[in-house]
């Protein structure tokens, strides 16, 4: 059983019995896509909601569209099956409580709803999340039983 | 559209930014010196222009829990500004100011906690009235947030920041320290139009 690592503005996907996880995410989204048959998951750590919204876009692992569409691309690549992927997410924090508009203190709200509307848009399921709030998550994906572990500091280990 | 890139960042601007953490780690050990009435020294600081994935590791583990303390930069430029320290220094400083043993590491109550939020006050001051001084601009800041949480969701928030104009932040790491070392991270956000206005107060060309 290996453990695959996925760092910020990053994705990966792995098989069976492997685990695959992102440490820390505050703002950002851990999405953890799987197909419960071939037990292919795949987990992507986005930093933005919007890639069309940015010139410098050239890092699509980064932004929740098109980390998505690239995950989806590599899973399928791996044998998972397009029409059974199911989906679960977590983080969006808002890490610290900045009052007024300013971009950074929605971006956690921002990248969860991004990342479900794109979701949606692709009609993948979203079985459940764990978001918002205001404390960084570790996230893991277990695609041999479709369990997505979350672990917050001074918090119980939740599995959803 | 601003011309800055941070990808293409050069030479000059980071012997400037070195310069501000610089003056800026100065001010502040003075500063932390006096509150604390202690001899304070520091090291010189390093700057360091690090991805995203490296940036968390540079401070320590993802998953260790670090203090940090934000503030939003305005008047002439607009932006934010975060200061790290490793949860070791914080209580070290708390426990001084509190005139508490070294040694005592309990979870911060309130009292501590506003400590914190004015220290990381009085050195995130010092760094930008450096950068304030050298630029001849009028620079002044929010009130601190405090989260003390894993690194890499705290740095989740500079990261972004950066995120939406290049692919690597800029860390710039102070180590003050008389017996015991104290180990700060500090990061200046300028949103996109800001860095055009630093560069060209520096007299750096684009």
């Amino acid at each position: 059983m290996a453990t695959i690592k996925v760092g910020m503005a990053d994705l990966n996907i792995c098989k069976g019995s492997d685990m695959i996880t992102t440490l820390g995410l505050g703002s950002c989204i851990g999405i953890a896509i799987y197909d419960p048959v071939t037990k292919v998951g795949g987990l992507a750590h986005i930093m933005l909601p919007d890639s069309t919204q940015m010139r410098n876009n050239s890092n699509i692992a980064k932004f929740a569209d098109t980390g998505i569409e690239e995950l989806v691309k590599r899973m399928i690549a791996a044998g998972a099956n397009r029409r059974r992927l199911v989906a679960k997410i977590a983080g969006g924090a808002k890490m610290f409580e900045v009052s007024g508009l300013s971009t950074i203190g929605n971006v956690g709200e921002r990248n969860a709803q991004a990342s479900k509307a794109k979701l949606k848009q692709m009609g993948i399921p979203l079985l459940a999340e764990d978001t918002g709030s205001n404390y960084g998550r570790t996230v893991e994906l277990y695609p041999s039983t479709g369990e997505f572990y979350i672990k917050a500091v001074g918090k119980i280990l939740k599995i959803i | 559209m601003a011309k800055f890139s941070l990808d293409q960042v050069n030479e000059m601007y980071f012997d400037v930014l070195k310069e501000i953490g610089n003056i800026g780690a100065g001010n502040a050990t003075t500063a932390i010196s006096n509150m604390l009435n202690l001899k304070v020294d520091m090291e010189v600081p390093k700057v360091a222009f690090l991805t995203f994935q490296e940036l968390p590791t540079a401070i320590s583990t993802e998953e260790e829990t670090v203090v940090g303390i934000y503030l939003e930069v305005e008047s002439d430029i607009g932006g934010s500004m975060m200061f790290l320290l490793k949860m070791k220094s914080a209580h070290y400083l708390v426990n001084h100011l509190m005139g508490r043993p070294d040694d005592y590491a309990e979870d911060f109550n309130e009292m501590d906690l506003s400590a914190i939020k004015e220290i990381g006050n009085i050195i995130s001051g010092s760094y930008l009235s450096a950068l304030s001084t050298m630029t001849n601009m009028t620079i002044t800041s929010s009130v601190p947030y405090l989260a003390i949480d894993m690194a890499g969701a705290i740095l989740s928030v500079p990261a972004i920041q950066f995120g939406q104009y290049g692919d690597k932040a800029l860390l710039i790491q102070t180590e003050f320290g008389d017996e015991v070392k104290i180990q700060g991270f500090f990061i200046l956000m300028p949103d996109v139009d800001s860095y055009d206005k630093i560069l060209t107060s520096l007299g750096i060309a684009l």
